[in-house]
């Protein structure tokens, strides 16, 4: 006879030994942050139509905008990162692929990311 | 039993189309999709710090009549997926879950999608002086 709980039993196991509770959270964190920045963004690029150098040097460059690129960025691309890994993992079954993909979207997200966060700080403080 | 024979559910191709898992997958397609929106935003802000030419050039690519219908093929991904984003929020607090509620949200979520691309585009080219 098992005297164990059922929650006794999976603790520790599964989704939650591999820290799966932590991405899924992340996920919607992410999401969340990504409501209101998504919005300032496209309102920011409509503002962007035709804009030549200068425009777009004094936008990038004001007041929180370059928090709120970077903010942007890093939501983006956490997230992108995500979906992307839970998609791979259902539908890639080939587990030299799968990793092979894993491995090539994490890295792409972290490049991006930091390239990106790299582009907002020159436009910044760059001259 | 080897696990490799059973067959896989759901049995995609004998299930009628519904709007609940039609919405489903276009989650995860435009979620792909919005990767290429992510690689334009940095490809667009990065332009910037290799000087005017270059900006001028992501501005013309961006602008051009490709430029545009790119951008809004990721406007109208942008807007379900966030759209839907706000709906699995609201899933994951326990709302929604009533068939009607389903459909419901559904459909307002396909609206929300059309008329803020619309109003995004129109925006846009308001901006550009088209009117």
């Amino acid at each position: 006879m098992e005297l164990r709980s059922p929650l006794g039993r999976v603790r520790g196991l599964g989704a939650a030994k591999e820290g799966g509770t932590a991405q899924w959270w992340a996920q919607r964190m992410t999401a969340i942050a990504l409501v209101p920045l998504t919005v300032w963004f496209v309102i920011s690029a409509i503002s962007m139509v035709g804009a030549d150098y200068a425009q777009f040097r004094a936008w990038a460059g004001a007041h929180g905008n370059p928090v709120l690129l970077i903010m942007l960025t890093v939501a983006v691309y956490h997230h992108g990162h995500l979906g992307m890994q839970v998609i791979i993992e259902d539908y890639i079954h080939h587990e030299a692929a799968r990793f092979t993909a894993l491995i090539l979207v994490k890295l792409a997200a972290v490049f991006l990311a930091i390239y990106t966060i790299f582009s907002v700080a020159k436009l910044t403080f760059g001259g | 039993m080897a696990s490799g024979d059973r067959p896989l559910s759901p049995h995609l191709q004998v299930y009628r189309p519904q709007i609940t898992s039609i919405l489903s997958i276009l989650h995860r397609m435009t979620g792909v999709g919005l990767w290429a929106g992510a690689l334009l935003m940095t490809y667009w802000i990065a332009s910037a710090t290799y000087g005017p030419e270059a900006f001028a050039q992501a501005q013309s690519i961006l602008g051009s009549w490709f430029g545009r219908l790119v951008l809004l093929g990721l406007t109208v991904a942008m807007f379900y997926h966030l759209g839907n984003g706000i709906r699995h929020m609201a899933w994951d607090i326990g709302w929604g879950y009533e068939m009607k509620t389903l459909t419901l949200t559904g459909w307002a979520l396909l609206v929300f999608t059309l008329v803020m691309t619309l109003l995004t585009f129109l925006a846009g080219y308001w901006v550009a002086g088209a009117f």
